[in-house]
């Protein structure tokens, strides 16, 4: 959904607040609500979701270790950026040419890809050098893709520093109002990291099945879906393919499948389209598509 | 103990962390790779298996191959059909003197930061990739274990045998302000007299 001229309700600036001001309440008695687009749930079934969907119209960042943009299974970026530290220690965000000196943003784009090959995929570099730490790259990029308005963001890592949590909180609250759904892989391992265990993102763990449209949801979170994560065909820099096996690359495989839902239903909200995927998942489905009921 | 004992025992640390990691997975080799916290470099630190042992010290620049993404991202990952890739043979090549078909990677983490890189090379005895991760995932955090408290040794001593003045200072400066107590004015009055100290 390339971003208009008028923004909708929910990427408008955000408005101040302190006290003085009218707060969130409205007066229905004498004003009426406002109008804006919906995408109706109706019957919930794979194919309403994302029948005869390829992902068209939906912008997709990745952010990550940069994504290589020539490789013949991404097929072109609609735009490449790295944070940049400055002399000062501060943090930009630069256009940078589509490369991948470490060869995973490339997998995680090409999966999204191999689900929704419609899709326009931005990348946002925060990976570089281990000293810089992951924590305010990481920052700095999320802040970027949400302020952007891509419609869908992929987080194929995390921080494990507890000081950048709060931060994060926020930054992932504000996408979600902004109707910027993250896809967010678990941690590989038992340790606590973020922002993948909030639950204003879609956290995402592996499965063990070669399927790439096959994936469960979790009644017991934080990791609230498993996809597809093991070994699974990737695109690796120089051209080339491997198979790798990680949540890494689960979360684009959900990322993939809410592209072709966003596609279909442009207006869905962050919450219909968990709802959606909730709806639509492996084991909440009937052969024919009806919810189950235990 | 002797600062002979420290570097003996982690040593064999070190060794005995790639040995049960290769045994763990019957895998050809196992490495591991510590990050210097100067350059951020990963440096080669012990082999078991196939491989040069004489690379032993080497280093190679973070944020490159499986091992840069899995230092740099905390995160470990299993990458196959590797030996295909070019890339992979080199760095493999270059790291271990062995070019593998499959690579295995998990990070060391300490508190809140990735320390190092534990790979195995080559697995065999594997139940199935997710356990296989999950294994290596959990003897990482067991290794990262021991390395610490080696490391807490090795600092504690250094501190009591040759503290470093820079970082003393740096230390005494961030009590001092907020505090205007008895033992405040002393301080200054001591840091006082070793100014003098240095100007003649």
């Amino acid at each position: 959904m390339t971003p208009t001229s008028t923004p909708p309700p929910w990427r408008r600036e955000a408005r101040a607040h302190f006290p003085g001001v009218p707060a969130w309440g409205l007066a229905t008695t004498r004003e009426a609500p406002e109008s804006f687009d919906v995408s109706p749930l109706a019957e919930v079934t794979r194919e309403w979701a994302w029948g005869g969907s390829d992902g068209s119209g939906v912008r997709v960042c990745v952010v990550d270790t940069g994504v290589e943009g020539a490789h013949p299974r991404i097929g072109g970026l609609e735009r490449a950026v790295e944070v940049v530290r400055e002399q000062d220690g501060g943090l930009v965000l630069a256009d940078c040419e589509p490369v991948d000196p470490t060869g995973h943003g490339t997998a995680c784009a090409s999966v999204i890809k191999s689900v929704a090959p419609g899709v326009s995929i931005t990348s946002v570099r925060v990976l570089t050098d281990g000293k810089a730490g992951t924590g305010d790259a990481l920052l700095a990029g999320l802040a970027w893709a949400i302020d952007e308005g891509y419609d869908l963001v992929n987080l194929s890592l995390s921080t494990t520093r507890s000081g950048f949590r709060e931060a994060l909180h926020e930054l992932t609250d504000r996408a979600y109002f902004r109707r910027c759904l993250l896809i967010a892989a678990a941690h590989n391992m038992p340790v606590l990291s973020f922002p993948w265990m909030f639950s204003s993102v879609v956290s995402v763990a592996s499965h063990d099945e070669a399927d790439s449209m096959t994936y469960y949801y979790n009644p017991a979170p934080p990791a609230e879906f498993h996809a597809r994560g093991v070994k699974v065909p990737v695109a690796w820099p120089g051209g080339r393919e491997i198979r790798s096996t990680g949540n890494s690359f689960a979360a684009p495989h959900i990322a993939g499948i809410c592209a072709l839902i966003l596609s279909k239903h442009p207006f869905l909200t962050p919450f219909q389209l968990k709802t959606v995927l909730y709806l639509a998942a492996d084991n909440t489905t009937r052969p024919h598509g009806e919810t189950h009921v235990r | 103990m002797s600062a002979d004992d420290i570097d003996g025992t982690e040593r064999r640390l070190l060794q005995s962390i790639v040995e049960v990691a290769r045994h763990m997975f019957g895998a050809a080799a196992s490495s591991i790779f510590l990050v210097d916290p100067d350059t951020g470099d990963l440096v080669f630190e012990a082999v078991s298996g196939e491989g040069e042992k004489q690379l032993v010290g080497s280093r190679f620049p973070m944020g490159t191959g499986i091992a840069g993404w899995v230092a740099v991202s905390g995160q470990p990952m299993v990458a196959d059909d590797v030996s295909t890739v070019s890339q992979f043979a080199q760095d493999a090549a270059e790291s271990t003197g062995y070019v593998p078909r499959t690579i295995m990677a998990a990070p060391l983490i300490r508190f809140e930061e990735c320390v190092g890189v534990l790979e195995v090379l080559d697995r065999t005895a594997s139940r199935s990739e997710l356990d296989d991760m999950e294994m290596l995932g959990l003897f990482a955090t067991q290794a990262a274990c021991g390395l610490e408290l080696l490391l807490r040794v090795r600092r504690n001593r250094q501190e009591v045998e040759h503290p470093d003045p820079r970082e003393l200072l740096r230390r005494i400066g961030e009590r001092l302000p907020g505090r205007a107590g008895r033992r405040d004015a002393a301080v200054v009055r001591l840091l006082a007299i070793a100014s003098d100290l240095l100007d003649h």
